[in-house]
This record gives structure tokens, C-alpha cells and sequence, in this order.
């Protein structure tokens, strides 16, 4: 019955640390973007089927829980962008060592989420300049 | 000693016959997003009204509808490509995880597909202010 013993499930036995959570959040990011690209695509289609349409689109692309999900959306792509040029380097061979990996591992999340913040101003000053600024 | 046959080794595709395609596929197309992605959020910083004129006469200039529609494809081969990973990872029902591909996969070439089509509607309705965009000098 020894074989019993043997860990199976890697996540649920190792020590939780920095770079699993880098994973996991890329993974996460990624899958939520997936389900956003409904919206992008469905604000596509509604600029295709013309003026009308297209306001009322915009209304309820405007709405307070889709102007949150936007937020999501960018902040997403902004931690999976940056990790995946991280990932990109590791794939030639470089920023494997451990001071390397653990600083752009705290570079990508903090300039994820300052970039997002920087975007999100740049738009709303444009939103209050224009009556149609963008609807983030 | 190796089990593998000669023609196994020369093809070097392993046991799932894909070799490092999928891999790769996903390497080329994340390359391809890391230009194509800020392309279009510095372009809507930029273009700033998303009204309905604003928006698309911006999509129907030759360059913006053409980088539009390689975004929307490699957006949705990219995401094709991760979803499988996660799906083969997490559910090991063979049937559910097989259906749930196909659920996926499908859901992913019709928004490539409708996102597609918006464009070229886009582009072929709306003339495009080239003269204006292109700076002709006169």
C-alpha cells in the first residue's frame, strides 16, 4: 500500500509560493480575457450594424458592471501581457535565476497594475473632454 | 537502448503525433500579440471618441482594418490555444473535457469569424478619409 502515499496532485502538496501564484494568475487573466472577447467582438458587430445599433450598444457597454469588467479586462491584459513577455525570455534561455525570476516577477505585478491605473486616467480625461469618449 | 523506430526519431513528433506544434503555435502568435495588443489600446487612447463616426471611420482606414482583423484572429488562436491547455489540465473526465474543447474551440472561431466580418463591413461601407490619413502633402 506504499504507492498510496506518493503525492498525486502536485498543487495540493507543495508549499505556496511567489511563482505559483505568477502561474496561476496568468492562467486566470487568460481565461478571463478569453470570456471578454465577447464583448470586444459583440462592440465590433454593433459598429458593423450601424448608428443605432451601435448607441444602444455602447449604452450597456457603458454600465457600471461593464465599465468593472472592462477594468478587469485591462488589468488582465496588462499582468498577462507583461508575463507573457517574461515567459517569452524564458523561452530563449534567459531570467531563470532566482534574483532575476523573483524581481520581474514583482516587476510585471506592480507595473501591471500601474500601468492600468495610467491607461484608466488617460481615458477618463478623454471622456470628459468628448461626449462620446471612450467607455472605460 | 531506444525503442523508438528510426522514422519515429527523424519525424520527432512523440507520442500525441503533434510534436511541438501546439507549443510553437502558441510562442508565434503571443509575438505576433505583443506588437498587435498595445497597437490597438495606444489607438484607442489616442482616438479617444469611440462615437459611432469617430470609431468607424477609424476602423475603415486600409492600415487600422487590416491590423484589426490580424488582432481579432491572433486574439482568438491565442486564447484557442491557452483554453486547451487549461481544459486538458483541469478536467480529466475524457468525454467532458472533449466536449468542452469543442464548446470552446467553436465559440472561438465564431467570434474570430463575426469579428472578422464586422470589420470588413466596416471597411467596405464607410469611405475612408485617406487623402486626410495618409497626408498626401498638397
Amino acid at each position: 500500500m506504499t504507492s498510496n502515499e506518493r503525492p498525486l496532485s502536485p498543487f495540493l502538496h507543495y508549499r505556496w509560493q511567489y511563482t505559483n501564484t505568477l502561474s496561476i494568475l496568468h492562467r486566470l487573466t487568460g481565461v478571463f480575457m478569453t470570456l471578454g472577447l465577447v464583448l470586444v467582438v459583440y462592440w465590433l458587430a454593433a459598429a458593423a450594424a450601424g448608428e443605432e445599433n451601435y448607441d444602444l450598444a455602447l449604452d450597456l457597454l457603458r454600465m457600471p458592471f461593464i465599465k468593472f469588467v472592462w477594468f478587469t479586462w485591462l488589468l488582465s491584459f496588462y499582468y498577462h501581457f507583461l508575463n507573457g513577455i517574461r515567459h517569452l525570455f524564458w523561452d530563449i534561455g534567459l531570467g531563470f535565476e532566482r534574483r532575476v525570476a523573483r524581481t520581474t516577477g514583482w516587476l510585471v505585478f506592480i507595473s501591471s497594475i500601474a500601468l492600468t491605473v495610467l491607461t484608466w486616467m488617460c481615458i477618463s480625461v478623454r471622456l470628459y473632454a468628448s461626449d462620446n469618449g471612450a467607455f472605460l | 537502448m531506444s525503442l523508438r523506430s528510426p522514422l519515429s526519431k527523424v519525424l520527432g513528433l512523440g507520442a500525441a503525433k503533434q510534436g511541438s506544434h501546439h507549443w510553437w503555435s502558441q510562442r508565434i502568435s503571443s509575438v505576433a500579440l505583443t506588437f498587435l495588443a498595445p497597437w490597438f489600446l495606444l489607438s484607442l487612447i489616442n482616438l479617444g471618441d469611440v462615437g459611432y463616426a469617430s470609431f468607424t471611420s477609424w476602423i475603415a482606414s486600409p492600415i487600422n482594418s487590416v491590423l484589426l482583423s490580424l488582432l481579432i484572429v491572433a486574439l482568438s488562436y491565442h486564447a484557442q490555444l491557452g483554453m486547451q491547455v487549461v481544459v486538458e489540465d483541469y478536467i480529466a473526465n475524457k468525454v467532458v473535457r472533449m466536449i468542452t474543447s469543442l464548446i470552446i474551440n467553436s465559440a472561438l472561431l465564431l467570434l474570430a469569424v463575426i469579428g472578422v466580418l464586422a470589420i470588413l463591413r466596416i471597411a467596405l461601407s464607410v469611405a475612408p478619409a485617406i487623402q486626410f490619413q495618409m497626408g498626401t502633402g498638397s
